[in-house]
Order: C-alpha cells, then structure tokens, then sequence
C-alpha cells in the first residue's frame, strides 16, 4: 500500500495548481462565463501546453497518463478551480473513444486534441433516456454505399465548440438493447446536424442536437457496428471518476472558502466560527471530505479492475450524497454573500450540485451499486 | 378536536377558488408556474386585481382598506393563491410596513401612506441589513443626525429586495451612537428620489436581479417621516418581523411545489417506467409529503390560536426552520426529477417565446434549487430562530 502519489503525478498536480491559481481567479473566470462561447481559447491552449491534456491519455494513445490516477490529480485541481473549460468532453469522452475505437486516420485526431487544436463532443444522451446508457433511439440506416443518422440528442455539452460529434445510433436492437449501438464520427458542419446551443447552469455551453438525414459513410463509424456500447461504458466509467475528482476539488474549495469566512467574519462581536453550532457543523464538513477523496481514490485505482463499475456507482453516489452537503452547509454559513453571482462560492457549489446530472445522479449510483452488488 | 373546516371556512374557500378562476390570467399563472418573472408591471397589475376585490390586505383593519381576515382565513387565502400558482403579494408595504404604521404611525403617515400602498403608487423596499450588520441586525450603522426639520441620513443597506422597483424605502437607522445597541436605532420611511441615494443591483447565483444594495450620502430626510419615537425603532422593527412571519411556514408553496414534483415525476422515466414509480424517488417523495402533512398541522394549530388572540412567539421560529427545510427539500427533489434537462441555465431556458429547451417544466428547477437557498439565509436565519428558540425555551 502507498497512498503518495507518483513523482510524475505530483508534479503535475503541482503545476496544473501553480497554474490555476495565477491565471484562473474569479474575475477570470466569471468573463469567461459571461463570454459567447462558454470558455477561454487561451486557457485551452495554456492547459494543453502545460501536458494537462496528453496527461489524460496513455502512452500507446499518445499520451503520458491516462490511468485513473492521472485523471483523478488533473480534475480534483480542475474542480478546486471552478474550471469550466470542456476537458470531460473533448479528451475523456471524445478523445477517449477515439483512442479506443479509431482506425489510423480516426486515431490522429487525438494528437490534435492533445495539442489542443481540436474539440469534440459525445452526443449521446437522448431526450427520454435520462442516465439509462443504452437507450439509442437515434437510427442509423443503409442509403446505398451511405449511413443515414436521424433522431435527436439531449444537453450536448461542447456540442458548439467540436470540430466533430461522435454520435450513437443504433442499427439493430430495441430501444433499451445495449447490442445494436453503433458510435460515428461526424463532422459538426454535416448536412443535416442542426445544433441549438445554451449556457449550462454551472458554466460552459450545450447543445440540442438534431440529425435530420445526416449522411456518412461506413468509414465514419467507430469500431465495430452494433458494438459501440462497452466503449461508451469505458470511457463514462472514466468520465464518472474525473467527475467524482473535479466534484471532491469543488468541495475542498467550498470548505476552505467556508473556514475563512467563518474566521473573519464577526457578528455579536466575534468572528462567526467561534459559535460551537457552527464549528461542530464545519467540523462535519471535513469528515465527510475525507469520505469523499477515499471514494474517488477507490473509484480511481480500480478503473482498470474487473470491480470498476461497483466502485464508481459508489463513488458518485457517495460523492452526489456528500456534495449536496457541502454546498448547502457551505452556504448557509457563509449566509447572503455566498448566494451573489460574484462571489467565489457561488460558482464552486454550482459545480458540486450540477455534477448530480450527469451520468446519474445519487439514486441512479445507489440502485446501480445495488444491482452489481448482487451481481 | 376536531380536523375538519368549519362550513363557513368551506365556503371562504370556494369563494377564494372561484373568484381565482375567474380574475387570475391564465398566462400570469403559467409565468409563476415556469419561474418565470413577471417584472414590476406584472406585479402591479395583480395587485390591481386584488385590490379592486378588497383582498390585497387581508391582514389589515377595515378601517384601512384591508379585508380583516382571521387567521384561519388567511391561511386557506394564501393555500389557494400557491395552489393556483398566482403571484406573491410583495410584502413590503402591505405585511410589513402597513401594520407598522397602523400600529405606531402618526395620523398623518396613516392617512397618507396606506392609501397608496393598496392602490401601487408606492412600491416600498425594506431597509435592514447592512454588510456588517447580518444576524447581528443591531449592529447597524447607517447614521441619521438631526439638522433642524431633517435628518441627515448616511451609510448602506443590502439584501435589499426588488429595491430597484421600489420608490420608498423604511429603514433603521441609527440615531444615538452612544446608547446601548437597541436603544439608539429609529424606524424612518425615505422617498428614493430623494438626492443622494443609489440604487446598485446583486446578481444572485441564479443570474437573477432581485436584490440591492442602497447607498446614502446626506441623504436629507424630514422629521415627519420618522416613524413613533426616535431611538424606538428596535420595537417597531421587533413589531414588523412578527408580521412578517404570519405566513413563514409557507406551507401553500410546499403544497404547491409537491403537487409540481408528482407532475414531473410522472412525466420523465427512468429505466422505462414513470419516475413516480422508481422506489427510491418515490421514498425520497413519501418522506418530504409526510413531514409537510404534519408541518401543516403544526402550522394550523398555530394559525388557529393566533385566530384565538394567542401572540405567536417561538413557534413562529419553529414553523420558519421546519418550513424552510421542507420547501428546500422540495426544491431539490425537484431538481432531481428533471436528470440531464436540469443544466440548461435558466433564464435562457425560461424567457422570451423561445420554446423551452426539454420538457417545459424543466426550466426553472435548478434556478429555484439555488434561489431558495436563501429561504434559510433570510428573515433571520435558521440558526438565528434555532437561538430564539432555545434562549425561550431553556430559560436562559
């Protein structure tokens, strides 16, 4: 057993705070929020230089990480930041499943994204699907020598941004079967894909996406037909721990922004915290944090074990269950302050809350650890 | 003991439904029912409509234009209007300041203020909290010196609610800076035009506009505009927050914001089924219906010895923790309900005639998760009634 991590890792965990911290305060961030495209090219381009991208994929991809580890360091400092810069979709999810899936040409875009000229998107998630992974009712259909896509996707996060969308569609099976989903690379300004975008409640953009006879050829499908779906599971199992990372750096900040207000504010003529009603509440804070790094830490060592899927849907779950607990007690001590837009706090227990949807929220995590328990 | 409503309650409340049928717009109830706002001249025109009905005030006297309603009558009032998702009533002038007035003010302020705070001519905003004066609300500094027929007023409020609607403020302020805290502070009514004062907005986490902050420099203010005696301010403002408690349990809203959840959960599926049906929301669901089924209990017990003469104290505390929690519990099931169509940022979501962004309910919720935060900020916090409470009833 060693719970220190790796010489490489550390100093990428130092570098990527060293960094934040001067370049990403709340000023910067909240011009970032309120700008046009949800995010800052030149923090992109910053991060991608600093390896913080090619750290999110392994040697063989292209990279320099890639494990559970490396995803968990780069998003708990992510999180503590309030980044709002899309690494989820373009590396672990877009990136990833090309990695995973790609022929040689579909594999070069990943030096792309790793330099950081190239965004993605998974669009996936559809308008009645909820969390259920395997509901695609997006077609894919044979035109001739073509691939016909149509349907529609739900909150395509950087749906805007993507060069491409990898898109599921499903070309055999019902609605719910996990076999028949098939996963294509398509170009953002296809015919046919029409995009209406949006800001998201905790920062960055989305989109709904629809196919209206969007054309492809078989050489835009990635892997196999019909057999998109452990890839899918793969590379939201690495989402689920970079969120659960990014949602435990969110709630080290919220504490850490709580225990200072609690000391320098004074009502009744002495500083807040000194109130045992209130010290013993922050003191529960910090216990449950603890909870929450040993369960990303879980979920991390074992997302390349046969026991990944158990303890990812306990991490988030535990995470989601923890996380509501911080933002709310976080913001209830510090009172009104917390609740204005400006303020620091505001931002991060946005983070923490919106993280619940997606890929699950307590509930979804609860009754999938349940069900893998009795598996 | 008896659990039912008497036949002339019965009868109010049909009354209250039918006349809501008939004179609250359908579009004003859809806006409330999305979250979204309606802005000033929204507010004003149902006000307008309760009005001209006699019910803009049930808790006034007669004599002042209001409706006199019991307790119990106001209670079944306020159920029907969340039920029937109508606007609140901004209760600066009509909860707050109007009983104040009615109380402690001089003939003058009565016949001159109430008038226009039924007909909308004066939109009052309230004036308490300062940065530094929070939960410790009598640690105010806002100073008002008297210089002949004036006074002169300086210093900042925040949190001030729809201020930048409002064409009155009431504030404490703080009149004998040697007294002990209490005992120096004046209640003083201020017309916003007046020169000096300005109005900066807070936007809230939610993108929203609905609080101020109101700075004052020299900000002259005429001695008939103090409220009672100078430096008796504390007990009016004492006074005021009683008042501003008849309704805190909120009760009609948590009945209201239940019947929203049930909506939405039966609308979205999870795993194929109605989300109603999955055993885990459904518990979640149980839990906070009976917790607000006793809640509303607790509150008509209170309600209907209020109606019996008995001053509410400390359960009024009790009911505003108890109701806060349960409405905020709401808010998150809620926001639960919706899944992935709880990221869209609302306001987009929500406004203009864009057609909404998922189902139609799915816009507001997260937007109001976070607003409602404030329910146990606001009005003294939780912790602060979680004070009240245990210094009354520990004896201490």
């Amino acid at each position: 057993m060693d719970f220190n991590l790796t010489e490489e890792r550390q100093m990428l965990q130092d570098s990527l705070r060293r960094y934040l911290t001067d370049r990403y305060d709340t000023n910067v961030r909240n011009e970032i929020l309120d700008s046009e495209t949800g995010m800052s090219d030149r923090i992109w381009a910053e991060l991608a230089e600093l390896g913080v991208i090619g750290a999110l994929f392994t040697e063989e991809q292209g990279g320099f990480g890639g494990k559970g580890f490396d995803i968990a360091v780069v998003f708990e400092e992510l999180g503590r930041a309030g980044v709002v810069e899309p690494l989820l979709d373009t590396a672990i999810l877009g990136g990833g499943l090309l990695a995973r899936l790609g022929d040689d040409d579909q594999r070069a875009l990943v030096e792309e994204v790793i330099g950081g000229s190239l965004h993605l998107a998974l669009a996936h998630g559809e308008p009645a699907a909820r969390f259920d992974l395997s509901r695609v009712e997006t077609t894919a259909k044979a035109d001739g020598e073509a691939i016909l896509l149509n349907g529609r996707k739900a909150v395509v996060v950087n749906a805007e941004a993507a060069g491409y969308l990898i898109v599921s569609a499903r070309e055999s099976g019902g609605a719910f079967d996990r076999d028949g989903i098939s996963l294509f690379l398509v170009p953002a300004d296809a015919q046919g894909v029409t995009l209406r975008g949006y800001p998201m409640m905790s920062g960055g953009r989305a989109a709904e996406v629809t196919l209206d006879n969007v054309s492809v050829s078989s050489s835009a499908r990635l892997g196999a037909s019909g057999k998109g779906y452990s890839a899918l599971e793969d590379v939201i199992g690495a989402a689920n721990v970079a969120l659960a990372a990014e949602t435990m750096g969110a709630m080290q900040s919220a504490t850490e922004l709580t225990r200072d207000y609690l000391m320098t504010r004074k009502q009744f003529g002495r500083p807040i915290g000194t109130f045992q009603a209130l010290a013993h509440r922050f003191s529960d804070l910090l216990i449950e944090l603890e909870q929450a790094r040993s369960a990303v830490i879980n979920a991390a060592g074992h997302l390349e074990s046969s026991d990944r899927d158990r303890q990812i849907a306990a991490a988030r779950n535990l995470i989601s269950r923890v996380g509501r607990l911080v933002a709310e007690e976080s913001i209830q001590m510090h009172g009104g302050i917390a609740m204005t837009q400006e303020y620091e706090l505001a931002h991060i227990a946005k983070r923490i809350v919106m993280a619940d949807h997606r890929f699950g929220d307590a509930d979804y995590h609860l009754e999938r650890f349940i069900e893998l328990g009795a598996a | 003991m008896d659990l039912n409503y008497t036949d002339e309650e019965k009868a109010f409340r049909d009354e209250v439904r039918a006349f809501l049928d008939e004179k609250l717009p359908q579009e004003v109830r859809d806006k409330v029912r999305r979250g979204i706002s309606l802005g000033k001249a929204g507010h004003d025109e149902w006000h307008r409509i309760l009005n001209e009905k006699g019910w803009l005030a049930p808790n006034w006297p007669k004599e002042f234009g209001g409706a006199e309603w019991n307790a119990v009558q106001r209670h079944i009032f306020e159920e029907e209007l969340a039920a029937a998702h109508a606007p609140r009533i901004v209760p600066f002038g009509l909860s707050m300041l109007g009983p104040v007035l009615q109380k402690f003010g001089s003939k003058e302020q009565q016949e001159y203020f109430l008038p226009r705070i039924l007909s909308g001519e004066h939109w009052w905003c309230q004036g308490y909290s300062e940065p530094g004066a929070g939960s410790d609300l009598a640690s105010l500094k806002t100073r008002a010196v008297r210089e002949g027929d004036h006074y002169i007023v300086n210093g900042q409020k925040t949190w001030t609610t729809l201020g930048q609607y409002a064409n009155w403020i009431f504030c404490l302020v703080r009149t004998d800076p040697d007294a002990k805290q209490q005992e120096g502070i004046s209640f003083l009514l201020i017309d916003m035009d007046t020169p000096g004062i300005e109005v900066r907005p807070i936007i809230l986490l939610d993108g929203e506009h609905e609080v101020n902050e109101v700075f004052f420099d020299d900000v002259k203010v005429p001695v008939e505009n103090l409220v009672g005696e100078e430096n008796k301010g504390w007990t009016y403002a004492k006074y005021l927050l009683t008042h501003e408690r008849t309704n805190i349990a909120g009760v009609g809203f948590s009945q209201a914001g239940l019947d929203t959840v049930k909506r939405i959960a039966r609308a979205e599926s999870a795993n194929g089924k109605p989300l109603i049906e999955n055993p885990h929301f459904a518990a979640r669901l149980a839990q906070v219906e009976i917790d607000l089924m006793a809640m509303a209990t607790t509150n008509l017990r209170i309600v209907s010895g209020a109606a019996a003469g008995q001053a509410p104290g400390v359960e009024s505390s009790m009911l505003k923790v108890k109701g806060t929690i349960i409405r905020q519990e709401i808010n998150d099931l809620a926001r639960r309900a919706v899944g992935p169509y709880a990221m869209p940022f609302a306001s987009e979501a929500v406004e203009g005639d864009n057609d909404p962004i998922g189902p139609d309910y799915a816009g507001p919720v997260a937007a109001q998760y976070f607003n409602n935060r404030k329910l146990s900020i606001f009005g003294g916090s939780n912790e602060i009634q979680r004070g009240i409470i245990a210094k009354v009833k520990m004896g201490g």
